[in-house]
Formats: structure tokens, C-alpha cells, sequence
């Protein structure tokens, strides 16, 4: 099963990317995540390890995880080593006007499990979708919030300045 | 079987020897009625010991093959297959129970571990299904994991499948071999007197007093965490356990049955004995992994069985309780 989101964020590519980049800092804006641990040394950059979780149903599905793509500032990508077959993908590209549009695409299923594989997939996928959903928008305030703040801190020290 | 009876095909290559070589005459010698009975004598015991042999390899075979489930083979569990038929027991725990699995961060990363679980549902036990599920998604297939279950329960023709999901007959040595191999073991004291208790005790632990998961987790110093279950009972209307009836019929004696519950479940009405198929209602379910019990260094180098059986069924009651004290409604949860 493949899902798709996008959003667009008032924030430059590169701006966005030091979001994406910064593994720890997930949980600020992913939904539906029950688990995010570093697995192995490297916390961030290609090869880096994640043993993650998310809710779908009556389990929570995932497994082990490693960055197999890690295109700065385009594009960022995971593939599963153990658990469900799953491949994700940030996919940054310029909006104009300074904004970013981010495609989060999914792509989870089990290798083998036939009609009840198939099945299951189509059943999980609203809810998983609503996550994907739900995390961008999220992703979105995070970093415009922030960006907000900066300008408003800024603004507030020039007049000092001056 | 100790006698190798005769096959089929040779009986039938007999007989037919037999009406076509040096004995033809004789039969042609006399009336030809006499000739007939004798005939239909002979294929008569022919056919009767062809089929004595055949049922007694069918029999064989049979106890050959029950022998075969009841054994612990710890290998015999298979990763792939409990990994292809994930989907289907997420079909079966999400849509029909809309089942639910807490604070499984309380089970230890690594290492063996012994998951001590109230036992709900009767014979078909969803909670397996959905543990076993919540747990192989949680932890990986990769991660050895086996439950004990009854003798009739693996000799069941669910038997073969349950294998190959790490279940393996309920016995102190089987646990320890699972332990031995560094597994998570899942296993319900309570058994079948649990698993059978009225439905209006849904909300009550019950092992009867059986305290043999102390002692192995003692004997290989391994960590007990408790896992309770509740909406099982609501599954069926179990009336009563029917120890008395178990008891009359001397199945306590001859297939290790302490109970035979007495209850009302689609599609067959008030039925005995829990063996036949039934449609179980589509009841809530909710379990909550409970933090890890390291009996040692809680209770001392030597601590005292009653009292650590006291403490495990304790906290497991009290938690059961909070999860009954959630439900609203029977089956809707």
C-alpha cells in the first residue's frame, strides 16, 4: 500500500531539512509514533538506525528502520530492515516565494501474507493516512512557529539595537 | 502397534490366487451353493482383518501423529509464517475484538522472560491470538516467542498451525526448554479452570491455587510480568465450569480435564464442553503488560513461594479490576 501527503511550508528547503535531519526530534511533530529509539551509533545521516512503531489497529506495526537516501536538501529516505515491509520518503522541493513543499509517501504491506495481507493494508490506510496527515500539518506549525519566533525576536532586539 | 497387518492389496492377490490355482477343482466338486458360502465366507474374514489392519494403522498413525503435537519441538516454530499470517491475526484482533494491548514496553528488551497471563475465552482463547500479534509486531518475529497451551488444544487440527506459532504443550520441562533458549514463555496458570470460569468472574484471577510459574521462574532466575486480559469471558455465556461433570466422567483422570464448562454460545445454544466450533461474540478485549517482578531482588535469594504467588496474582487483580472498572457495557466494552 502507498500513501502520499504534501504540505507546503513558509520556510527555504535547507531550513526545512535541519527539521528532517534532526532525527531526535520526530516526536515534536510525528503522529501516531508509539516508539522512535536510536538503534547503533549513528543518530542521524545515511545508515542511521531507528526501532519505530506506529499505531495501526490493534497493533502497533514497524520494526527496525535505516536511512538509505539522504540527499540534502531534497531528499530523505527509509527502508525496513526488520518488521513490516515498509519504505518511506521526504521529498523537499521549492514552492517559491522562500516555501517548501514536503511529500511524505509511505509504502508499507507484509511480503507473503496474500488476500488477508491485501486486505489489512486497505483497512489500515485511512488511519495511517490520517497520521501521515496529521504529522505534516503539525510539521508545518512547528517550523513556522519557530521561524515566527525568530523574526519576532529579532524585530524586538533592533529597536534596542538602535 | 505391535501386530503389522496384512495390507489391502495383498489380501484381495490371495483370494484371487485362491479360486484360480490348485483349489478351483475342489470347489467345482461340490454344490454350487456350498461353493458360494465358502466363498463369501472367505472374502468376509478377509475383508474384516484387511479392515482391523487398516484401522489399527489408522489408530496408529493417529497416536503417532498426537504424540508427534504433544512433543516440544522448540523448532518447529516458524518466523516467516508467523510474519505472512500477521495480517490475518490483525484482521481477527482489530475487527472482531477490537482488541487493544497495553505497556508492552514493560517486557524486557532481550532475554528470557516469563509472561504470566489470565486466562479468558474458553478453548478458543482470543487473547493468544492477539498477544501473540501485538507481540511479534512490537518485537519482531525475530524474537523467540513461545506459549503453552493444552495437550487438547495441540491435539486439535488447530494443533499444526499453533506450532508454528511458538505453542507448545503445557509442561514445567517444555517451559524450561523455551527458557533455555532465551524465549519470552507465555503461560496461564489458571488453565483451563480459568479459561472456563462463569462469565459474571470475568474480572476475577483465578490460577486455583496453581503456583508452578514461581518456581520456574525461581529455577531459571528469570523475570515474571504479568499480563491481564479482560472481555474474554464475554465471548460465549459461560454458566458454569461443570467440575463436578468433569469429574463424574473421570476426565480429570483420563485427559487432564478439571472442568467441563456448561455454557450458551452461538451458533449451537447451551452446549458442554467447549469442543465443538462456535462463533465467538465480538467482544472488546484489552490486555495491560504490567511491570516486570524480578523475584530475587524483591523477595530475597530464597523467597517464599506463597508469598511471591500472593504478591504476582495481588497486583494482577488489582489491575484486572481497573480494566473492568473502564467497561460500560457486556461485549461492547
Amino acid at each position: 500500500m502507498r500513501l502520499t501527503e504534501s504540505v507546503v511550508v513558509g520556510s527555504p528547503p535547507r531550513v526545512v531539512w535541519s527539521y528532517l535531519a534532526d532525527l531526535d526530534g520526530y516526536d515534536r511533530f510525528m503522529s501516531g509514533i508509539t516508539r522512535w529509539d536510536t538503534d547503533g551509533e549513528a543518530t542521524t545521516g545515511l545508515g542511521a538506525r531507528r526501532r519505530m512503531l506506529i499505531r495501526a489497529g490493534s497493533a502497533e506495526v514497524g520494526g527496525l528502520i535505516e536511512m538509505v537516501e539522504w540527499d540534502e536538501p531534497n531528499d530523505l529516505a527509509w527502508s525496513s530492515v526488520t518488521g513490516i515491509d515498509q519504505r518511506g520518503r521526504f521529498r523537499l522541493r521549492p514552492a517559491g516565494n522562500g516555501s517548501t513543499r514536503v511529500e511524505l509517501r509511505y509504502q508499507y504491506g507484509v511480503a507473503g501474507g496474500g488476500f488477508t495481507g491485501w486486505l489489512s493494508e486497505r483497512l489500515s490506510a485511512p488511519s495511517i493516512s490520517k497520521n501521515l496527515r496529521v504529522s505534516l500539518q503539525q510539521f508545518k506549525r512547528l517550523v513556522e512557529s519557530e521561524r515566527q519566533q525568530r523574526v519576532a525576536e529579532a524585530a524586538e532586539a533592533e529597536p534596542a539595537e538602535a | 502397534m505391535a501386530s503389522t497387518p496384512k495390507p489391502a492389496s495383498d489380501v484381495s492377490t490371495n483370494g484371487h490366487h485362491a479360486a484360480t490355482n490348485g483349489d478351483s477343482p475342489k470347489i467345482s466338486e461340490r454344490a454350487p451353493l456350498e461353493g458360494l458360502a465358502d466363498s463369501v465366507g472367505r472374502a468376509t474374514g478377509d475383508a474384516v482383518r484387511a479392515t482391523q489392519g487398516l484401522a489399527g494403522k489408522a489408530l496408529g498413525r493417529a497416536a503417532r501423529s498426537l504424540a508427534k503435537r504433544l512433543q516440544a519441538d522448540l523448532d518447529d516454530r516458524d518466523p516467516d509464517y508467523i510474519r505472512e499470517n500477521l495480517p490475518l491475526s490483525w484482521l481477527m484482533a482489530t475487527i472482531w475484538y477490537r482488541a487493544e494491548v497495553r505497556n508492552l514496553k514493560n517486557v524486557p528488551e532481550e532475554g528470557p522472560v516469563l509472561l504470566v497471563g489470565n486466562h479468558t475465552g474458553g478453548n478458543m482463547a482470543p487473547e493468544t491470538i492477539f498477544f501473540t500479534l501485538a507481540f511479534s509486531t512490537y518485537f519482531g518475529v525475530e524474537r523467540r516467542f513461545h506459549q503453552l497451551a493444552h495437550n487438547l488444544v495441540l491435539a486439535s487440527p488447530l494443533g499444526p498451525f499453533l506450532r508454528r506459532f511458538g505453542t507448545v504443550a503445557a509442561s514445567h520441562e517444555n517451559a524450561l526448554k523455551a527458557l533455555d533458549a532465551g524465549a519470552a514463555v507465555l503461560v496461564f496458570p489458571g488453565g483451563d479452570w480459568e479459561v472456563h470460569r462463569p462469565s459474571w468472574q470475568s474480572s476475577k484471577i483465578d490460577f486455583g491455587g496453581r503456583r508452578g510459574f514461581v518456581r520456574l521462574a525461581l529455577e531459571k532466575d528469570v523475570p515474571i510480568v504479568p499480563v491481564v486480559t479482560i472481555g474474554g469471558q464475554e465471548t460465549a455465556l459461560w454458566l458454569d465450569r461443570g467440575a463436578w461433570l468433569a469429574k463424574l466422567l473421570r476426565l480429570d483422570r483420563t485427559a487432564r480435564l478439571k472442568v467441563l464448562p456448561i455454557l450458551i454460545a452461538p451458533p449451537w445454544g447451551l452446549t458442554v464442553g467447549d469442543f465443538l466450533p462456535r462463533i465467538p461474540l465480538p467482544a472488546k478485549m484489552t490486555s495491560d503488560v504490567l511491570p516486570a517482578i524480578h523475584l530475587r531482588e524483591q523477595f530475597g535469594e530464597e523467597p517464599d513461594i506463597d508469598e511471591v504467588y500472593e504478591h504476582v496474582t495481588g497486583v494482577m487483580q488489582e489491575a484486572l479490576s481497573g480494566l473492568a472498572a473502564e467497561r460500560r457495557y457486556p461485549v461492547i466494552g
